[in-house]
This record gives C-alpha cells, structure tokens and sequence, in this order.
C-alpha cells in the first residue's frame, strides 16, 4: 500500500507541476486531470471509496471538461507566444521563495505533531450517506441553494448583449466600440 | 434704600440692552429719552442714597447689597455685591451727574451722526460698567468693570470706525491698557494666593495681620496693582495712549477721557491703600510717578496744535496729581481733586467741542480765533474751566483742591521737598498752557466763523459744570480759612489720616505761593500768546519743541523698543514656520497616502503576493512564539 | 491501508497547494490562475479526507463533497466571468484588468 501510496503522490506532484508551467492551455488542463486521477487513486487507499468515484465523475469529468470547453471557445491557442513573453525566469522567483518559506513552515508544523499510525477502515458510500443527511443535512440545503445561485450566475453572467464584432475584425486589448 | 443700589448701574445696563435690541424701530427722540433718563436716574438715585448714607452717620458702615451669586468653586466665592460706602458714594455721584450732563449735550451734539443709537448704547454700557467698577465689593467684580470699560473706550474712542486712524487709535488704547490689566490680573492672582478671597473688606483687614510692613509679597501686590492702575490712568510708563484716544467724539473724550475711566486707577489705588501703606516703597514709587509724569505731560501740552491733545496732556497732568497726593498719603486730598477735575475738565472737553463742531471741524488752535465774541457761552465757560484747571486763587474750586494736594506733599510724612518743587513747577506750566490755549483760541481775530450758535442741550450742561468748577471747592476749605470739612469728614473713616512732619510751616505760605506762580503763568501766557511777543531763544529752540511735542518721544521710544522687534519677527516669520510643522503633518500623511495607493494598482496577482507574503509573517510568528 | 504516518500525507497535501499557489502567482493568464485555484482547491479536499480516514469519521469525506461543490459552482461562475472578459476587453491579460486601481485624485 506503501508503495501505492508514494507513486501516486509523486505522479500527482509531478502532474501538477508540469500542468501549472506549462504554455499550452489545453496541455495543461490535461495534465490536470492526470493530477486528478492519481488524487482519486490515493483516496481510495486511504479508504474512501465513494470519495474516488467522486473525484472522477465530478472534478475530472465535469469541472474540467467545462475548462477545455471554455478554452476551446476561447481559441486560446493563438496566444501561445505572448505566454513565452510573460513567463520570464524572473517572474518565478519570488513565487517559488515564497512558497518554500510557507513549505519551510509547513514541515515545522509537522514537526510539531506526534500522531499514532492506525489502521485505516474503509469508510462505506453508507456511512458517508447516512452522515450527509442527518448530521449535516443543514449544509447539504445550502449546497443545493449554491449550485442554483451558480446556475443562475452563470446564465445572467454568461449573456450576450451586443452584437459582437468578429474577433478576427478587432485587435486584442482593445474595446469593443460601442460598448 | 438698600435695594436700591443695583438699581444705579442696573438702569443704565437695561437702557443698553433696550437701544441695542429695539434701537432700529426707536426714533432718535426715543432713543436720547431712554439713554439721557436712565443716567439721570441713576443720579437721582445716587443723590437720594447719598443723602440717606450721609444722614445714616453710622460711622463709616456701608450699604451693601448682594444681587448675585457669581461663583463658588473650590472654596473661592465672588458675588455680584455692591457696596457703598463713602468713597465709591463719591465716585458715583461724580459718574451719574456728570456722565447725565454728558448724555445731554451729546444729544445735540450727535444729532447728525448716522451712529446715534450706536453712541448712545456704547454711552450707557460704559456707564454701567464704571459703575460697577465703583460699587464692586470685591476685587473680581471690580475687574469686571475695570475690563468693560476698556472695552467700551475701544469701541467709543473708533467710533468713527470709517477712518483707518481712528480704529489705530482705540486699538492702542486697548492695547496700552491691557498691558497694565495684565499686571493687575496677575496682582489679583497674588492676592487670592494669599488670602484665599478677592473680598475687598476681607482683603484689607487681613493685609496687616498677614504681611508685615515692607514684605515682599506685599510689594509685589502692590507694585502689580499700580501697574494696572498706570495702564488705565495713562500715567508713565503707559500714558502713551490717551492723547491718541482724542480721535473719538468729544463726548467721550469728556466722559471717559477727563472725568470716569482715567480715574479709575485713582479709586483702585485709594480702595487698596491698606497694601500701599503696607509697601511704604510703592508708594512712594506712586509719589514719583505722579511728580513726573505731571511734569512730563505738562511740557508736551505747552507745544500742541490741536486744542484736544492740550486738554489730553493737561488730564495725564492732572492725574498726575492725583497720584502724587496717593503717594504721600492724602487719599481724601486726591479723592477731593477728582471730584473737580472731572468737574472742570468735563467742562473743557465739552467746551472744546462745541468749538471744535461748529467751526467745521477744525483742531488746530492756530487756524482759530477770535471766537470771543462769536460764542460767549462757550468763550465764558471755556474761561471759568481753564480758571479752575489753573488754580486761579480763592475763586476756583481748582485751587482749594490742588493747593491741598502741594500742601500735603511738602508737609506729610511720606511727602518730599523735591515733590512739592515739582508739583509747583507742574502749576505753572499749568497755569501756562491752559492761558495759551485760551489765548489762541479765543482772542485774536477771527479766522473761521462758527456755524451757529450752540443750542440749550449743549449750553445747560456747560453751565452746570462751570458753576460746580467755580463752587464746587468751598465744601472743603483749608485750616486757615474756615473750618469746612465737609468732604473730608466724609471720607475719614475709610482713610487713616495725613501724619505731619515735625518742622510745619504756616499753611498760607504755600498758599501765597500757589498763588503767585498761577498768577504768573497768566501772566506769562498773556505777554507771549496775546501779545505775541517773540518767546527768547532759550525757551523756543525748534528741536525742544518738537521733542516736547511728540510727547517727549515716548512713541518712538516704543516704536523702536517693542514694535520693530515684533514687526522684524513677524517679517521673518512671513512663511510662517510654526504653522508649516503642522502642513508637514498633513503633507507627510498625504504623502504616505500616495506611497500606499501605489499598492492598490488593481492587479490580481500582486494582492495575492501580498497575501501569501503576510501568510508567511503571520505563520511565522505564530508558530515560533 | 496505508501505514505512512498522517504527516507525511498532510505536507504531501501541502505540496500541492503550494504548487498550486506558485501557479496562481505567476501566470498572467486568468485561465491558469483559475486552473491554480483548482489544483489548491483539491489539495484542500485531499488534507479534509487524510484526517477524515485518520479519524475513522466520515466528517473529512462530506466536507469534500461540499468543497467539490464550492469548486463546482465556482468554476461555472468564473468561467462565464472569464467569457464576459474577454468579449469586453478582448485579453485574456489579469494584468491589464486594472480598472479598480487607485487613481491619483490628491
């Protein structure tokens, strides 16, 4: 399991890096679903069966595929080049300090921790089900009402008012004119 | 009766509030009843007070009578109490009737100013509030006076706010004042340090018990007092204001100027004598200031041009005399000249207005003439007044009461030989330019016709005036004449008496003396202003005169002393660096502001750096602390 | 199951999140900041459910569904934010989105 656990966990690590360097939209949002998937492959060893499945069926399976739908829309493609410009070596280096000061810090607080290796258990789609709605049916509501907030967002967010211009027609970075 | 007494400045403060609150829909008929009534009343009211205190022969107990309660804090209580004894009974009388003369003949003599109501208003309060500087039982109070009247001078003496000199005028006399107020102000401090209360009674008998004669303390309560007291009777080193203050109408320069509020220096020094007494330095310092201010004033009035600023040197004068007989301890004396100084000098400020109204305007003695004949009323008690200001003998009152005054100082025991040579030398300068002043206006040929002949309003009161100067003297007679002590039984039991020298040469020595040298100085003003004989070389050098006549270069004096400084600071300070450390204030918050909005630059991601930034500060220090 | 000790999975979890946020860090993009959000998003779920199977509780496995949720419904959001975007501006560029800068009024 041991094993498991650690090629998962790098193939995970090493999937997310390449996703967030990486020039291509859609390259990197394949990456992250590879990411994903060996998220997924972790939940299940750590005995959350339901929890994979969910991973799959909803992270990788719907959000992303809204993101490659919205790249597609997009025709990101083209603006490969003006990404190169942006990503200079410069722009990463306070970034990365940062995040290995906050890593530094992370590995203190482990430090900190003394916890007892027990024995993971499998914890059923049930159990999870049971818990869902009885001890937190209250957020469970609330979710619903989020996800109809979304739905109605994204609807009114998402409508066209204006005629628009073929963007073949108007330069990227300006406005369009009359609006 | 003494229920009454609120009522003596009360009816003057109500007749303020009336013409400054309903001044607009009063006619000016309405307006001079209501402003003239209510002083005469007061001096009705005065007179039946008077006559009843004087009839109460209690020995010198006063009528008191508390209207309010002011403060009582912190175990210190000041009430609004008047008291009145003989010698505030004094000055009451002297305020009311000559302050209703006044509001007489300045009902004629504003009748053309568009500021009628304005006049009269400032007239009142300023009545009220010398009035209650008199009656004042304690010393706050008294200063509450003391300060309305300042204020009232400002506002009276630039009346004619129109032209910038005159608002320079009232602004040094304030100013001048205040300087003194301020070392009275510090002088009550003093007191209340030391005794607890500003009660004047309480005062006055504790002072002996507390402070031995010629403490310290003592001497600097006093020394602070006399400052104020020279602020306001423009004695040395302050009198710089008062000939300046002839820019105001002449009215006020009779009431306020000659007759009420340069005195009040006079009453605060003779209501606080226990303290001198007690500074034996001080008072001879009054002595002194006395002597040489008269002298001082006296050689600069022998050089004016304009006939208000004679009279303004001859007040400074005259209460330099008063002064005098302060220091030496004739308190009754210097009370006795009060009384009719304001009399004459009352008279001859209003004398010198008609003339100055109706001949167009005119100051300058040397453009008139000849009015003799042209105005007798005014030529008539225009003499008698300048009779009575000369102590011509045995028919002015001006004699009797500054013949008491020389006699006490070469005689009392505090009095000094050299003070008596000034006060003599003082008479016939005196003497000299009262004579010249006459002289030039009156006698000669005319020059300017007067407009008209003064009408009653004006003439009744320059006629009760002028028979007081002539009579008003023969209530206190000397030794040797009669025995008439009216006026100064009456204010024995407040003063100790004058103590005499050993060596006591015959009374009518000095009078004769007096005599003689007042006569003189006719008789000199004659040969050389009516005969207009050439003055000897000696006596008219053109650089004396003019120092003389700039009043001995005290405006310089101060000019260069005081204003120069102040006007080099200020020049210096033009960008004004005090107030610039509070621009940095605002400059540098404002600055800080800009440094701080460069941060705000709308961009995502750099509030999200700034956020991880302050992740890792704030982990950092919540786990290693 | 798995033997390795809670800590070693927690900062495995950490990993990914800070990743994550170098990634939203340094893309100008709005697409890979919203992706980055994603990748910490997920990583956040993945801590919830290493303590819920530490715990034997099935706490860490709902509060994963409701994250998915809040991610779900996010995304939707965003990406019809992102759309507007660029009919408006016409740049996928967060950095020229600057319009709610500070302008220099003083």
């Amino acid at each position: 399991m041991n094993t498991i656990f650690i090629i998962a966990a790098s193939i995970a690590l090493i999937s997310s890096l390449m996703s967030i360097t990486n020039r291509n939209a859609i390259h990197a949002l394949l990456y992250l679903i590879l990411s994903l998937l060996s998220i997924s492959i972790i939940f299940y060893i750590s005995g959350a069966p339901f929890i994979a499945a969910l991973e799959v069926i909803v992270y990788a399976g719907a959000i992303m595929v809204l993101f490659i739908f919205v790249v597609m829309i997009l025709n990101i493609g083209l603006a490969e080049e003006i990404e190169n410009r942006w990503l200079t070596p410069g722009t990463w280096a306070v970034p990365v300090i940062l995040a290995c000061a906050l890593l530094a810090l992370l590995v203190y607080a482990m430090r900190q921790m003394q916890s007892v290796n027990t024995t993971a258990v499998v914890i059923t789609p049930k159990q999870v089900g049971i818990s869902l709605f009885t001890t937190y049916l209250i957020a469970v509501e609330i979710a619903a009402v989020l996800l109809m907030a979304g739905i109605i967002g994204a609807y009114h967010l998402g409508k066209q008012r204006k005629k628009v211009v073929h963007r073949f027609l108007v330069k990227p970075g300006k406005e369009i004119p009359g609006k | 009766m003494e229920a009454y007494i609120g009522l003596i400045p009360g009816l003057p403060v109500l007749s303020f509030l009336m013409i400054v609150f309903l001044g607009r829909i009063m006619s000016r008929r309405a307006i001079a009843i209501i402003a003239v009534g209510s002083v005469c009343f007061s001096a009705i009211l005065t007179i039946m007070a008077g006559i009843s205190f004087i009839n109460a022969d209690s020995g010198g107990t006063a009528f008191t009578s508390t209207l309010y309660t002011w403060m009582n804090a912190g175990g210190f209580s000041a009430g609004i109490t008047l008291k009145l004894d003989a010698l505030s009974l004094v000055f009451c009388f002297v305020i009311t009737f000559v302050g209703a003369l006044i509001h007489l003949y300045s009902v004629e003599f504003m009748q053309d100013d568009e500021g009628f109501s304005r006049f009269f208003a400032y007239m009142n309060l300023f009545v009220a509030s010398m009035l209650v500087l008199v009656l004042a039982d304690n010393l706050l109070l008294l200063y509450l006076g003391w300060e309305g009247v300042g204020l009232c001078s400002y506002l009276l003496i630039g009346f004619w706010y129109k032209d910038p000199e005159n608002n320079n005028a009232a602004r040094k006399a304030f100013i001048v004042t205040r300087i003194g107020d301020t070392f009275m102000i510090i002088g009550l401090f003093l007191l209340f340090i030391s005794f607890g209360t500003l009660d004047i009674d309480t005062l006055m008998q504790q002072a002996p018990v507390q402070w031995h004669s010629g403490s310290p303390l003592a001497v600097i309560s006093a020394l602070l007092l006399l400052g104020g007291a020279v602020g306001k009777s423009a004695q040395l080193p302050l009198q710089t204001w008062l000939p300046d203050a002839m820019a105001g109408p002449s009215p006020v320069s009779a009431l306020i100027h000659a007759a009420t509020m340069v005195t009040a220096g006079v009453y605060l020094i003779a209501r606080t004598h226990v303290l001198f007494s007690l500074a034996p330095a001080v008072q001879t310092l009054v002595a002194i200031i006395g002597a040489a201010t008269l002298l001082i004033a006296g050689f600069s009035a022998l050089n004016q041009h304009d006939l208000k600023r004679v009279l303004a040197y001859s007040t400074i004068s005259q209460i330099g005399y008063m002064f005098l007989a302060l220091g030496v301890g004739a308190w009754s004396a210097a009370i006795f000249h009060f009384m009719i100084h304001a009399f004459f000098k009352a008279l001859l400020f209003l004398a010198a207005g008609s003339v100055i109204l109706l001949l167009h305007e005119e100051h300058d003695m040397h453009k008139m003439g000849g009015l003799r004949k042209s105005m007798p009323l005014v030529f008539i008690t225009f003499l008698i007044g300048g009779a009575s200001l000369s102590a011509l003998p045995l028919i002015t009152a001006g004699f009797y009461s500054k013949d008491e005054i020389l006699w006490y100082s070469w005689s009392s025991v505090m009095g000094e030989k050299w003070l008596w040579l000034a006060g003599i030398a003082g008479a016939l300068i005196t003497s000299l330019y009262t004579f010249r002043m006459i002289f030039l206006t009156f006698f000669g040929e005319l020059k300017i016709e007067p407009k008209h002949k003064p009408g009653i309003l004006m003439g009744i009161p320059l006629a009760i005036l002028a028979f007081l100067s002539l009579t008003g003297g023969f209530i206190q007679l000397p030794e040797n004449f009669g025995h008439v002590h009216l006026f100064s039984n009456l204010l024995n039991p407040l003063f100790p008496d004058v103590r005499f020298t050993g060596e006591a040469l015959p009374e009518w020595l000095f009078q004769v003396i007096s005599a003689i040298i007042a006569l003189g100085g006719v008789w000199l003003a004659y040969h050389y202003y009516y005969k207009k004989r050439t003055i000897p070389d000696l006596f008219n050098q053109h650089r004396l005169n003019d120092f003389f006549y700039k009043g001995w270069g005290f405006d310089w004096l101060y000019d260069r002393l005081i204003v120069k400084p102040v006007e080099w600071v200020s020049t210096i300070n033009k960008n004004d660096v005090l107030d610039r450390i509070y621009t940095y204030i605002a400059q540098s918050t404002l600055f800080v502001n800009r440094l701080l909005s460069r941060s705000q630059n709308g961009r995502l991601r750099l509030y999200a750096l700034v956020f991880t930034a302050g992740l890792v500060i704030l982990l950092t220090i919540m786990l290693t602390l | 199951m798995v033997t390795i000790s809670m800590e070693i999975q927690l900062l495995f979890a950490g990993m990914i999140f800070l990743i994550g946020l170098v990634g939203f860090l340094v893309r100008r993009n709005v697409i890979f900041m919203l992706l980055s959000i994603e990748i910490m998003l997920n990583s956040a779920g993945l801590a919830f459910v290493i303590a819920g199977s530490h715990w034997m509780q099935t706490d860490g496995q709902v509060m994963f569904i409701f994250i998915l949720t809040v991610s779900a419904a996010e995304v939707s959001v965003g990406l019809a934010l992102i759309l507007q975007m660029y009919n408006h501006f016409r740049t996928l560029d967060a950095d020229s989105i600057s319009k709610l800068r500070d302008k220099k009024v003083i």
